[in-house]
């Protein structure tokens, strides 16, 4: 299995310009902070390099004239400014364009020419917090070095002279080579690298510029920078490396993985160690979970038939195992959704610049943890319902202040986990959603009826119908095509719900509720026929009991009265023709999906069954009753059924039948 | 391997195929696409699903189509016997590789068709659509049948905005 080497850099280069983001949006709130400086100077850094060596050109060039840019801010020639952090925001843009292949040269070029600009303004004031950490890191009169590349540091593409080459133009350099490693002829690899070096640079430089130069191979390396002339002072403070100029002396270990952590790229690793895993390796995974669980099932009736205690010991051990594997192989799959959230920083940047709002964005709960596959289809609501707070929810900073509030907007997002659900609410301090023009453009539309009494619910319900905005006029943000309508249809299709508050003049909240994941259900397993099907439970109301003297008296109407209100009726038997006769007690399940409800008849409840849910086949993309599949206990397979369709289909035969009868 | 309408012959080898016999006829598969040769087992019909593919089955933990050819060739459908067996393949289809089972009513063998002896299917003398085949085979006095599979799952395939309507 062959990978495209630059599909890996693609990644790569979508985290780095991630966390670049992040680090240029942090440093706008707090401009002297060096920290972030240098962070965002890394990462600009590595993206140059790598993009270089998998042949990004126009990237690295463009990075480059970035990175020179922080380089300067770095080093406090140029003070750190909200134009200039601006300028790199959208520069960044630009780059995830340059890696996708989609960038505009024009448009590379007009960000330059800001940047040169907004350099220009910011250049040659004095920028009291960078200026004194450019001289704080130990800049000294010089340097000695002993270093070893890490033996495939040339098959890895790195070349040893060009490293060389980066230390000469530090300063003035003695290189020696150390060449007692090289192996005798016949034991020499050669593409590894078995020579070492012992250099000493003078001049005005600091121990950062020297690291940067081992950017991508210092995590393997072995290296020991001490200044020179002073006491002897190790890249870290591990005791035992005190080599002499000419010493000729390993670093520790220790030593050089320390030194690698402070590197960009392990950046990430700062919050727990990370594996990247494609998707469909680990559904590949899940798929012998699975199999691992019905086989062990299967063992399970064996052992529990024969009479050998020490079979059932095993099998019992193989029972617990696989079930703990199931449960851990569930919580791969989930991502805090501090993934999420980070994203809407920007967005919040970026509408506050449209808007000319003060706006502030508030997060929480962000360590709670959801399902990859719902929290990247959660991103596109989530824009959605926050550009309409903003956009229409948020006042202009005058009309806040005149109404007695802060002159800055505050968006809260925030999620929790409330059992088998995560609940997201979103919450602005604006205005309130304006009932009166809801309600007028609802009647203008024909929605409802000049003065039709309404609740507060269902009124505020109506900025989901399709077609409905409540937008006097249609403004950059919000007239993009999509309405509360597509929202509320993603939701659902999450299996989520959605729920609107508002109170005038002080703002609206929308909570949305979602599954932790998509990957398992809590079903019904029923029988119809001698098929087994699964009912979702969310879905189900309650089961009642359909005695066959019942059944056919009520042959040609298909409804009950269930507390007074009918409800129409589906004999699954009929609708999946399954040519069997049915059971003598029959069940019921009133299953239902917002206002609607159904009954579903079947022949018998199996019980509660939990679901791992799998989809259909390409070729069943015609069947629209069925939501997915799984696998039950003894290997065979069972359709879950689709609740809405299910409920759309029920809908105009009873009518059908009533208008008829 | 790529499924191209023309097979892909070479010169020195021909063709690799997985031969099969179903209702009567001689198929063949190309043997790269084969993954697996499963023995009958428990099949979960799909209401409402096109009698081409009328079933699921569990492959190692996936759900796999079951496909029947047999209607869309004109044959009888058949009791299974103890030589029946489903032969899963991989298929691209809509640009992803697509695990789907075939019913067999017994498999032959692996072997090697050549290009001088295949013809385009004729325009009468067979009782199936034409374009149903990719070209049929001469074969120690036999007739192989190379089916386009790709052609033949394209219906079911296609986006379908009008559902396939339950009973």
């Amino acid at each position: 299995m062959s990978e495209d080497p630059t599909a890996a850099f693609r990644i790569e280069a979508g985290e780095l310009l991630e966390q670049v983001e992040q680090g240029l949006l942090d440093l706008r709130d707090r401009l002297g902070d060096l920290g972030l400086v240098n962070a965002v100077f890394r990462g600009l850094h590595t993206l140059k390099g790598s993009g270089a060596m998998f042949g990004f050109d126009a990237l690295a060039g463009f990075t480059h004239h970035c990175e020179t840019a922080f380089d300067r801010v770095r080093k406090g020639d140029v003070r750190a400014t909200p134009e200039l952090v601006d300028v790199i925001l959208s520069a960044g843009d630009h780059m995830r364009a340059l890696v996708d292949g989609a960038a505009s040269p024009a448009e590379g070029q007009a960000i330059l020419d800001r940047l040169a600009a907004a350099v220009d303004a910011a250049a040659g004031v004095d920028a009291p917090g960078a200026a004194a950490a450019a001289v704080a890191p130990a800049a000294t009169q010089g340097w000695t070095l002993t270093f070893t590349l890490p033996p495939d540091a040339m098959a890895n593409g790195t070349n040893p002279l060009a490293l060389l080459d980066e230390l000469r133009e530090l300063g003035e350099a003695t290189i020696v080579a150390r060449t007692d490693a090289i192996p005798t002829l016949d034991e020499l690899v050669p593409n590894h690298c078995f020579v070492g070096w012992d250099c000493t640079l003078i001049g005005d430089i600091t121990r950062d510029a020297i690291e940067d130069v081992f950017l991508f191979v210092m995590d393997d390396m072995e290296i020991t920078i001490a200044p020179l002339a002073s006491q002897v002072e190790a890249i870290d403070p591990a005791p035992e490396a005190a080599p002499g100029p000419a010493a000729d002396v390993v670093a520790p270990p220790v030593a050089a993985n320390d030194a690698g952590n402070r590197q960009p790229a392990a950046a990430a690793r700062a919050q727990g160690e990370h594996v990247r895993v494609p998707a469909e390796r680990l559904d590949a995974l899940m798929d012998r979970v699975g199999e691992l669980v019905i086989a062990q099932s299967r063992l399970s009736q064996l052992a529990g038939h024969g009479q050998d205690l020490a079979l059932r010991s095993v099998s019992e051990e193989i029972e617990r195992l696989a079930g703990e594997m199931r449960d851990t192989m569930m919580v791969l799959r989930m991502v805090p959704v501090s993934t999420l959230f980070g994203r809407f920083r920007r967005l919040i940047h970026d509408l506050a610049i449209e808007t000319g709002k003060s706006i502030e964005l508030v997060t929480e709960g962000e360590t709670t943890e959801v399902d990859k596959t719902v929290i990247e289809r959660l991103f596109d609501p989530l824009v959605h319902i926050i550009r309409n707070s903003c956009d229409h929810g948020l006042e202009t900073a005058g009309d806040r202040i005149a109404a007695g509030k802060p002159g800055t907007g505050l968006i809260r997002l925030s999620a929790h986990q409330a059992g088998g659900e995560v609940l997201i609410t979103i919450t602005d301090d604006g205005r309130g959603i304006a009932r009166d023009r809801i309600r007028a453009k609802a009647e203008a539309n024909g929605l409802i009826t000049p003065g039709q009494p309404m609740s507060d619910d269902e009124l505020l319900g109506l900025i989901f119908h399709p077609g409905f905005s409540t937008a006097a006029q249609v403004t950059n943000l919000s007239g993009r095509g999509v309405g509360m309508d597509v929202v509320k249809r993603t939701i659902e299709s999450l299996r989520g719900s959605i729920v609107v508050k508002s109170v005038d003049g002080a703002g609206s909240t929308i909570t949305l509720r979602i599954p932790l994941t998509l990957a398992i259900i809590e079903g019904l397993l029923v029988r119809v026929g001698e098929g087994r099907y699964v009912i979702p439970l969310s879905a189900v109301e309650e089961c009642l009991e359909l005695s066959l003297e019942e059944d056919l008296r009520s042959r040609g109407r298909s409804i009950i009265t269930l507390r007074e209100r009918l409800i129409p009726f589906l004999r699954l038997r009929e609708v999946f023709d399954t040519g069997t006769r049915p059971d003598t007690y029959q069940k019921i399940v009133v299953v239902g999906t917002g206002a609607e409800r159904v009954g579903l008849v079947v022949d018998q409840i199996i019980g509660n069954h939990q679901t791992v849910i799998k989809a259909m086949s390409p070729l069943h993309r015609g069947v629209a009753s069925f939501a997915g599949a799984t696998i039950l206990g003894d290997g065979s397979v069972a359709l879950i059924l689709d609740i809405a369709q299910l409920v759309a289909l029920g809908q105009p035969r009873e009518e059908r039948r009533l208008a008829a009868g | 391997m790529p499924y191209s309408k023309i097979p892909n012959w070479t010169p020195e080898r021909g063709l690799e195929v997985l031969t099969f016999g179903l209702g009567g006829e001689t198929f063949a598969l190309e043997a790269g696409i084969v993954q697996e040769i499963l023995d009958v087992q428990p099949i979960t019909r799909v209401p409402g699903a096109d009698p081409l593919a009328a079933a699921v089955i569990n492959f190692r933990g996936r759900i796999v189509p079951l496909a029947d050819l047999r209607g869309s060739f004109g044959m009888e459908a058949h009791a299974t016997t103890a030589d029946s067996r489903i032969i899963v393949i991989e298929l691209e289809l809509d640009g992803d590789p697509t695990l789907i089972g075939l019913a067999a009513d017994r498999v032959n063998e692996v072997t090697v068709l050549h290009a001088g002896d295949a013809e385009e299917a004729p325009v009468i003398g067979i009782r199936w659509p034409r374009e149903h085949v990719r070209c049929l085979v001469r074969r120690a006095g036999d007739v192989v049948v190379l089916p386009d599979l790709p052609h033949l799952f394209a219906r079911l395939t296609g986006r379908a905005d009008d559902p396939v309507t339950l009973h």
